[in-house]
Order: structure tokens, then C-alpha cells, then sequence
């Protein structure tokens, strides 16, 4: 779970990172006083605010009202800005990138330092980022953040506060679950303070059960993906016009792919998971009528449950709906002839395989 | 420590820690019926009690003091699951499976590094297991999908795998062992742990390797493979068509920053010589045709 800049900061804060005073507000005429030149920053899920008009200066309170009237509303490639931070502008001397993530392949976290913060740290050369895998048995220690002070050319006192930092932004991603933590930028002041310009946060969504305080927040989704986000099924909005139901993620993207080298397209997709069972195939038949989609692709690799009782569910989901649309159905396992005739007899189109199924689908698609 | 041939074989004896879920009892009868010994189970506070004739421990240390159990399957919730394998790893049992979805990834940071330093091997978490047939199972692959052969598979995937091995038996060809790796970021036993082992198998002749976009564990395979295995290698990857940004399903399959892309994997493993199927049902064919 992904949290918005003003959310991550106070999570900073928490543990003791310095971050820019501010306030958030929904409204601009929410704006009374400011205490002096302030930044007024959309919020919203997406890099690149700046370059889409989404973060303005303004010295004065009727200058701050002006700007967060023009970014509340508005629309930041396809996210749309409902609040802005205003904080406090700060006198830059230098941006630095500081971040902690996760190594997939060394299977640790990941500190990462680089002297140039402010941009996206793909563009940065890897020669100028500092990693330093930590070792879980080793965890955090403070030659660690000297290093990656010393390694972006901070002298005396500000690598000291850097340093610092550090140990806190690792505390923050053990102890608040986070998958990344970013300050991008890391700004050094014209008076010597390190302090940060912006914050990532996302928290691992696996690990929400200990962390009840984020369950509160709510995302941005459409009534549609808040369904299947209760039913724990995936839900993916691609391009094409093939809803695709599948179990499991490799399953489900080898159908998709599938369906590609055939000509079709997929559009959205549920995955539900490694399960067969009965009841989340339904679910997903009747989240899949709402979406509309110009053909359904049923593809189910059956573990536990027998391939007619999976077809039964099928069947009771598009029982009273009266469809022209063609659903293409694929069920393997134990039973799997039944399952077939079952699914022939309600007008459905059975395939055996794989391919097969995505070769049909494909092909009514483009009808 | 017994030497096992590819994770599992006829030494394995089974305890399974969360056997009195719905999970566990099914999967328990389920890789008994595959001729696993699966000699106890485990779940606090319900010890001396019995999952159809399984003896139930409260502790692992107990169960493999009175079984002398050398593998575990772990089929207790996130929540707990931390707690269930390092209990495993204190027991000192060599092998462990974890089956449970959902971990946090911290959680399985710990785990992880922990059973490194013990040089205690893990599969998964979020992984369907291991499947010798003729040997052993351990996880919650299909009964009827396999068939005793020659053919080593390693996979990220779960379903598709079953997929991938039906299609291997169907074609009458069979499996040596099968190994689902499991999908999440940060996993036990790699690819390339796997390769390791199959290539030292004496029954594992050729290999399928079956990974997704995500992360740079098909990259790192391959370049293994280039160096290291000599036993000829098919592979499919999925996610082609998966577009940048968005999260495919499992927690590790996404393309992100640029990387981690279907084409960088497929260039990389057909540089290393190996035969790359288009459709999941094409491997049967190229495994035929080496």
C-alpha cells in the first residue's frame, strides 16, 4: 500500500526524520496564514507532480490559495489531486537520494545513497548510487549510514544528521512493515540542516494484519476492484476486450499470452489465486457479467475440487443472465468430461486445453 | 544429515505444522496417497490428539524427537508463520516447505537468512512444493498430474506448472522431481539451487524452468546455465504481454523500472542455450525434439 507524500511524512516524523512544517488541506479556502514562502504540492500516487503543474511556490496566503485551488481537482497523468500539502520552502543547497528497499536476489534489504536526489533514481547512473545489501543477522549498524553519508560528500555535521537518518528510515521500514522508503530528495539547507523534501512510503500490504492503523486509510478504487479486493481476487484493467478468469498468477499470465499470439486482447483479468474452489469461480463469473466484457475467458486448472462441481458454480453464476456474450470455458482436473457437457449444454463454448481455449476466445473477440 | 536427491525422495519423513486446518487434513491424506510417510503433525495445544491416524504434537522439537522427522511442510496462516518455521529451523529440521501465502516479506527475510546460516533449505513461502513420483510429495501439487521419468522441472508458478507437467505426462514423458520455487519476492531455494541439484541428479536427464516477469531470478538462471549445467534445458516464461507497473498476481510479478521484462528473460536464457517454448503446452515438443 502505497501512501501519499503528507501520510508518508508524518510516518518520518514518527521516527524522527525532520520534514518541512506543513498542513494538509482539502479546500483552498481552508488556507488562513502561512509563516512565510511555502510549497503547495499535489498528492497523489504518481511521480513527475512538478512537471505536470502539480507543485507551486507561493509567498503569500492569497498566493497559496490561488495555487491549491488550481491543483485540488486536478487530474496528474490519470490520478486526481483531492488534497494538497502545504509546507514550508526550503533553502536548497544540495539534493541528495537516500532510499531502503528490497534485494530480491540477495534476499535482504537495500540501502541506497546517491549525491544526485531530485530526479528519478532510474536515471542516475549506477556508478553514483551507493547499495549496501544489510544482512539480516547483521542488521542496521552505523558505519553503514557513515558510509553512505560519506559516499554523497556530505562533510562533518551534515553527514552526522544523514547518518542519522539513516538508522531511522531502517527503523521505520522494520517496524512499520515497509517494502520501500524513499527521500528523493534529501535536502541539505543553506544552513546546514539534512531534512526531507519528499517521502515514499509503501507499506507491505501482506503484513496490514499487525498494522491496523493503515487498514484505515482507503484506496482509490473503482466499486468494482473494492469487490474483488474483499474476495482476495486479483484484479488487472488491461487494454483488450477479453475478461479473463484464471487461477493463479502463472496461469493466468500464460493466458493472457496466449491469447496475444492469437490475436486477441485481454482486458480485465481475475486471478483468483492458486484455488479452485467452487464458490471464488462463481464470485468471479458474476464480478465478470458487471465488467461487461466482448467475450469471457474461463481458464481453471482444477487441484482439490472435481471439475463439475467447479462447472455447477460456473453455471449458477450465469443462471438468470440472459448474455449474448460468448463465454469460452476451460476446466481441467478430475471429471473433466462432465464439467465439459455441463458447460456445453448452457451454451457455453468448451476447449481442452490451453490453447485451444485461447484460441477460440481470440477468435470471437474479433468477430 | 540424509543426502536427498532433488529436496524430497523414499527418506522423507514428513511432519506437517498446521495439520488440524482444513489446508493441512486435506493435503496431509492427499501426499500420503502420493506414498509420502508423513509420520506426525503438528499444532500447539493439540498435542496427543491424532489427524485421522497422524499423531499430533505440540512442538516440532517433540515430534521429530519421537518420529525422527527430517522434513516439514508449513501450512499455518501469515500471521504465524514466522513463528512455525523458525520453530522448524530451532528443531533443526533440514528441510522445510513453506505453503502459506501471504507472508510478509520481512518475515521471510528473517526466515530465509536464518536457515542460510543453518544451511537449512527452504522452499518458498507461497510455493505449491515438491513432487518426486515413485518418492515422495511434500506441498499441494496434484496426485494425478505425474508420472515417474527423467525430467526435472523447477517453477515460480503453481498452477502452471500443473499445467507445464500434465502436458509433460500427457505427452508420455514423466518427472524426475518438480519443484515450485514459489513466487513471492523473496523466496528460500532459487533457481539456480535447484539447477544445482538437478544437474547433479543421476535420474534427472533434461530440465524445464518455468519463471514470470518480476525480478531478475530467470536472468540469473540462465546465466548459471551457461556455466554450470550441461543437462539440456526448456523453458517458458509468462507474463509477454504483461504491461509495466502493474502487479500480475504474485507479489513478484511486475515489471518495474524496466526491469524484469518477459523479453529480457527469454533473450537471456536462449543466449545460454536454452530451447524457450512459446505456448505452456509446447514443452512437451521441445523436450521431444533435444
Amino acid at each position: 500500500m502505497k501512501l501519499l507524500e503528507h501520510k508518508a511524512k508524518e510516518v518520518l516524523k514518527k521516527y524522527g526524520i525532520p520534514v518541512p512544517e506543513g498542513f494538509v488541506i482539502s479546500s483552498a479556502d481552508q488556507i488562513k496564514t502561512i509563516s512565510g514562502p511555502v510549497m503547495v504540492k499535489a498528492q497523489v500516487l504518481i511521480g513527475g507532480r512538478g512537471k505536470a503543474g502539480g507543485i507551486k511556490p507561493a509567498d503569500t496566503a492569497e498566493d497559496a490559495r490561488k495555487a491549491a485551488k488550481a491543483i485540488i481537482g486536478m487530474n496528474i497523468r490519470g490520478f486526481i489531486s483531492k488534497e494538497v500539502l502545504v509546507e514550508r520552502r526550503l533553502e536548497v543547497a544540495r539534493e541528495l537520494y537516500l532510499g531502503i528497499t528490497i534485494d530480491r536476489s540477495r534476499r535482504c534489504l537495500l540501502l541506497m545513497a546517491s549525491p544526485d536526489g531530485g530526479m528519478d533514481i532510474e536515471s542516475v547512473p549506477e556508478n553514483r548510487i551507493l547499495m549496501h545489501p544489510i544482512d539480516p543477522l547483521i542488521g542496521y549498524q552505523p558505519f553503514m549510514g557513515s558510509k553512505a553519508a560519506g559516499f554523497v560528500g556530505l562533510p562533518n555535521d551534515t553527514a552526522l544528521q544523514m547518518s542519522a537518518i539513516c538508522g531511522r528510515l531502517y527503523e521505520l521500514v522494520t517496524k512499520e512493515d515497509a517494502e520501500l522508503a524513499e527521500i528523493n530528495p534529501l535536502v541539505v539547507t543553506k544552513d546546514g540542516k539534512v531534512i526531507a523534501g519528499d517521502a515514499k512510503v509503501t507499506i507491505d500490504s501482506d503484513a496490514l494484519f499487525r498494522h491496523q492503523e493503515y487498514n484505515k486509510l482507503v484506496e482509490d478504487l473503482t466499486p468494482l476492484e473494492q469487490k474483488a479486493k474483499d474476495l482476495d481476487i486479483a484484479f488487472v484493467q488491461l487494454d483488450g476486450n477479453i475478461g479473463v478468469i484464471a487461477n493463479g498468477a502463472g496461469l493466468t499470465m500464460a493466458t493472457l499470452d496466449s491469447i496475444n499470439m492469437y490475436g486477441g486482447k485481454a482486458g480485465i483479468f481475475l486471478d483468483l489465486g492458486g484455488t479452485d474452489d467452487p464458490e471464488k469461480v462463481k464470485s468471479a463469473m458474476l464480478l465478470m457479467r458487471e465488467a461487461n466484457p466482448k467475450v469471457i475467458l474461463l481458464n481453471i486448472f482444477g487441484g482439490i475440487t472435481k471439475c463439475d462441481t467447479v462447472a455447477k458454480g460456473v453455471l449458477e453464476a450465469i443462471e438468470d443472465w440472459k448474455t449474448t456474450v460468448p463465454i469460452v470455458a476451460r476446466i481441467k482436473g478430475v471429471n473433466e468430461e462432465q464439467a465439459r457437457e455441463m458447460l456445453k449444454s448452457a451454451g457455453m463454448i468448451p476447449a481442452s486445453g490451453l490453447s485451444e481455449a485461447a484460441e477460440k476466445a481470440s477468435k470471437e473477440s474479433l468477430r | 544429515m540424509i543426502h536427498m536427491a532433488v529436496v524430497v525422495d523414499n527418506n522423507t519423513k514428513l511432519i506437517v505444522q498446521g495439520i488440524t486446518g482444513y489446508q493441512g487434513t486435506y493435503h496431509s491424506m492427499a501426499m500420503r496417497d502420493f506414498g509420502t510417510k508423513v509420520v506426525a503433525g503438528v499444532r500447539h495445544g493439540k498435542g496427543g490428539e491424532k489427524v485421522n491416524d497422524i499423531p499430533v504434537f505440540n512442538f516440532v522439537s517433540e515430534a521429530v524427537g519421537a518420529t525422527g522427522a527430517n522434513t516439514s511442510c508449513i501450512f499455518v496462516p501469515a500471521p504465524s508463520c514466522k513463528d512455525a518455521a523458525l520453530e522448524a529451523i530451532d528443531a533443526g529440521v533440514p528441510t522445510i516447505v513453506i505453503v502459506t501465502e501471504h507472508l510478509p516479506v520481512l518475515d521471510a527475510i528473517h526466515i530465509v537468512s536464518v536457515a542460510r546460516s543453518k544451511g537449512i533449505t527452504i522452499i518458498g513461502p507461497n510455493c505449491p512444493g515438491v513432487a518426486s513420483p515413485g518418492k515422495a510429495k511434500v506441498g499441494i501439487l496434484p496426485n494425478n498430474i505425474f508420472k515417474e521419468g527423467d525430467i526435472g522441472v523447477v517453477s515460480k508458478s503453481g498452477t502452471l506448472t500443473y499445467e507445464i507437467v500434465n502436458a509433460i505426462t500427457e505427452h508420455n514423458l514423466g518427472q524426475s522431481t518438480c519443484v515450485g520455487i514459489g513466487g513471492d519476492r523473496v523466496s528460500g531455494a532459487s533457481f539456480i539451487d535447484i539447477l544445482k541439484k538437478f544437474e547433479e541428479d543421476k535420474q534427472t536427464k533434461k530440465i524445464v524452468l518455468v519463471g514470470e516477469i518480476g525480478g531478475t531470478a530467470e536472468e540469473e538462471a540462465a546465466d548459471f546455465i551457461k556455466a554450470n549445467v550441461t543437462k539440456p534445458v526448456v523453458a517458458y516464461i509468462a507474463g509477454r504481454t504483461a504491461p509495466p507497473g502493474k502487479r500480475m498476481g504474485h507479489a513478484g510479478a511486475i515489471i518495474a523500472r524496466g526491469r524484469g521484462t518477459a523479453e529480457s528473460k527469454i533473450k537471456a536464457l536462449e543466449v545460454a542455450g536454452v530451447k524457450v517454448a512459446r505456448f505452456p503446452t509446447d514443452v512437451p515438443g521441445l523436450l521431444r525434439n533435444l
